[in-house]
């Protein structure tokens, strides 16, 4: 009777969509993340066709964890949130709609074009410019469709995790629009607009910012309203989020520069993106802490309640991530991590631990919300929780040992002052590490797997029963 | 309770008024990009050649790009150039490889002199890249010959057994089309690039040139524009 009442009230079905095609995306971008992961180790299987190469897989798997997994996630959990924080519908259902198909519609020409090779060159921003401006269509729907549900709440005060939401939005706005600015020639041919360093630092001031916006910022907000619900708990300090919303919010958008340390980039950029790098480490785990927090008195809860345990797995991860973050930021570490996997290890530990698990967390629990049901096994929540926690970790220790080992290797020099190993050696020194991450993909790409079967299960069981109370009904 | 102030007037304001949050944030949000990459666009330090002119090539009236020779200051690419470069772009190259040599003892002997900022300011967009899974390529021109490089390209590990950069062969069969390079060169030029008339007329000879032939010309090109003169300092 309550579900049936909230159905009418609220929209859900666009959300199911979303939280569907999400947990779809999430199988498929780590599959193609486990295949190019392979190849650096195995390069036969490149098999010698174009469109299955790594330089081409590679832009294709950012794009689908971040854009298809991320997006969808975050634009399930935001729909979701939103409704259930200001009670009110979404503004506009057709506007909703548009936003599911149209982002859907993006993901499927990123998997056609990718592999072709038609791509803008520029890292997590490969997309050419019609399918930009597509995106940035559809973007501004989501965001504005969001704005206007609040702006008709019928609470007095915008709940936190809108905040956050809301603050990504604006930011991605920006990004995208100045990132992607292009002259075109051909349909599906650009060249960006700057270029250089000026190009370098935009570039980095998008990339970060997707992190810092796209993937911390909107999943902070999935994390201030998933973690009370689950935990049945009030967040744990107000004050705390509103001091760590403002001061991330102000901070992260500075941090693009750190990634340009020791380059042609003037020096006093990237000193600025280091020092404010330093310290969002206070913004960071003031996230963290509150999340974490937010469990006092309830801890108990984690020995039954396995999505629970993925949200605050989670957070444990954001917590290391974001402080390795501003340590590779620092000129001396970076001088020694750039160029590395030690970088692709520590965006992994921020990506499958803290982007992925919280993700899954929420997912799963919209998941019997929205299906007004419990999950289909609650056994497998937890063998997915295990191997997307082993998974990670096998990940990201192989990639800071051949990280590490990779950025002293090149600066070796034996007792003659010459150098001590060529390029090559080093690359051979990272064959069982790269076989070792593709392992870790892989464990983590397979709960992926489970996961799907499990949403699929509990969609059937509650299609099921529906059907059954409503036999029961008529009768 | 709906009245009672939690926090300050100005958050309590922004809280319970969703266009005040949205500006708040649109001026908040704006001012670290503005701070870092305004200047770059304005500040004569940002780039080496406004104290060393000769970094940059002086054309003389009449020549074209074919006309420059290596160590003449950074210039416009070729159109052959250009459409190597181009497909390096498309083949994601710059998901392996840098173009972007550090301050480092051991990266100068390793790839040579530092990268200046003027050596890409025709790069739209730049390819610094962020991953060395391979080489740095900044200044790769002139280390191998264009026979090394196609026999490197369709089978890296017949030339180097640990490389697991994939097979290009694919590269032999695809031809350049100066018509279409022509009209890319004039986008450029939209852009600022100066490129001449004659430039681009020129184009029209690297049509049937193989992808390989242009993606050696753009590798053999990297990193030969500027001549560094020993003990003196780019980056002040």
């Amino acid at each position: 009777m309550e579900a049936t009442q909230t159905e009418q009230k609220y929209n859900f079905e666009v959300v199911r969509w979303f939280s569907i095609m999400a947990v779809v995306y999430l199988v498929v971008g780590t599959l193609v993340g486990v295949i190019i992961a392979s190849q650096l180790a195995w390069p036969v299987l490149n098999f010698d066709i174009a469109e299955l190469t790594f330089g081409r897989l590679r832009p294709l798997h950012t794009n689908a964890v971040i854009f298809a997994f991320g997006g969808c996630v975050l634009m399930a959990t935001a729909f979701y949130s939103v409704q259930r924080t200001c009670g009110v519908r979404l503004w506009s259902d057709k506007m909703a709609w548009f936003t599911f198909w149209g982002w859907n519609v993006i993901i499927v020409l990123a998997v056609i074009t990718l592999p072709l090779g038609i791509t803008q060159g520029k890292e997590y921003a490969e997309l050419e410019w019609p399918i930009d401006l597509l995106i940035a269509v559809v973007w501004l729907s989501y965001s504005f469709n969001f704005a206007m549900t609040i702006a008709k709440r019928k609470t007095s005060h915008i709940y936190v995790s809108n905040w956050f939401f809301l603050g990504m939005m604006v930011m991605i706005t920006y990004l995208h629009v100045v990132n992607s600015l292009a002259i075109p020639v051909e349909l599906f041919k650009s060249y960006s607009v700057f270029s250089g360093v000026q190009d370098a630092m935009i570039q980095w001031w998008w990339g970060h910012n997707a992190v810092g916006f796209y993937l911390t910022a909107g999943f902070l907000g999935i994390m201030y309203y998933f973690v009370p619900k689950q935990a049945g708990r009030p967040v744990f300090s107000y004050r705390l989020s509103v001091i760590h919303f403002w001061a991330l919010m102000f901070g992260y958008v500075w941090l693009g520069a750190h990634h340009l340390q020791y380059t042609a980039l003037p020096d006093w950029t990237g000193s600025i993106g280091a020092a404010v790098s330093l310290a969002m480490i206070i913004p960071s785990w003031g996230g963290a802490i509150n999340g974490m927090m937010t469990l006092s008195g309830a801890w108990d809860k984690l020995r039954t309640d396995y999505i629970l345990r993925f949200l605050i797995m989670s957070l444990a991860f954001y917590a290391m991530s974001t402080f390795e973050g501003p340590v590779m930021s620092a000129k001396t570490v970076n001088a020694l991590s750039h160029y590395t996997d030690w970088t692709v290890g520590h965006v992994h530990s921020g990506a499958l631990g803290w982007v992925a698990m919280v993700g899954a967390g929420a997912l799963y629990h919209m998941v019997e919300k929205l299906w007004n049901t419990r999950m289909y096994s609650a056994s497998l929540v937890n063998l997915h929780f295990w191997m997307a926690t082993i998974g990670t970790v096998i990940y990201i220790t192989s990639m800071w040992v051949s990280g590490i080992m990779q950025g002293l290797m090149w600066r070796d020099y034996d007792e003659f002052g010459t150098l001590t190993y060529t390029f090559a050696e080093s690359v051979a020194a990272m064959h069982p590490y790269y076989a070792m991450r593709a392992i870790g993909g892989l464990i983590f790409w397979a709960g992926g797997v489970v996961m799907l079967y499990n949403v699929v299960m509990t969609v059937r069981q509650a299609a099921g029963q529906r059907s059954s109370s409503a036999a029961a009904a008529t009768a | 309770m709906a009245d009672q102030i939690h926090s300050t007037k100005l958050q309590d304001k922004v809280e319970r008024n969703v266009f005040v949050m949205f500006l708040m944030l649109a001026v908040l949000l704006s001012v670290g990009g503005l701070v870092e990459i305004v200047p770059l666009f304005f500040l004569d330090d940002t780039m080496e050649h406004n104290k060393r002119p000769e970094i940059v090539w002086q054309r003389q009236a009449g020549q074209t790009v074919a006309d420059w020779k290596a160590g003449e200051g950074v210039r416009p690419y070729t159109a052959l150039e250009l459409a190597g470069r181009d497909v390096y772009i498309r083949e994601g190259c710059y998901t392996c490889h840098s173009q972007m040599i550090r301050p480092f003892r051991d990266e100068k002997e390793r790839y040579g002199h530092y990268s200046l900022a003027s050596e890409s300011m025709y790069d739209h967009p730049f390819q610094w890249g962020s991953k060395r899974t391979g080489p740095d390529l900044a200044r790769v021109g002139g280390k191998y010959s264009d026979e090394w490089h196609a026999q490197h390209l369709r089978a890296p590990r017949s030339v180097v057994p640990e490389s697991v950069m994939p097979n290009y062969p694919w590269l032999d069969n695809n031809k350049v089309d100066g018509s279409r390079m022509a009209k890319r060169m004039r986008a450029l030029k939209a852009l600022g690039v100066p490129y001449t008339e004659d430039d681009i007329t020129a184009a029209s000879a690297a049509t049937g040139k193989t992808e390989m032939q242009a993606m050696i010309a753009y590798l053999q090109v990297l990193g030969t524009m500027v001549k560094f003169e020993e003990g003196v300092d780019y980056r002040e």
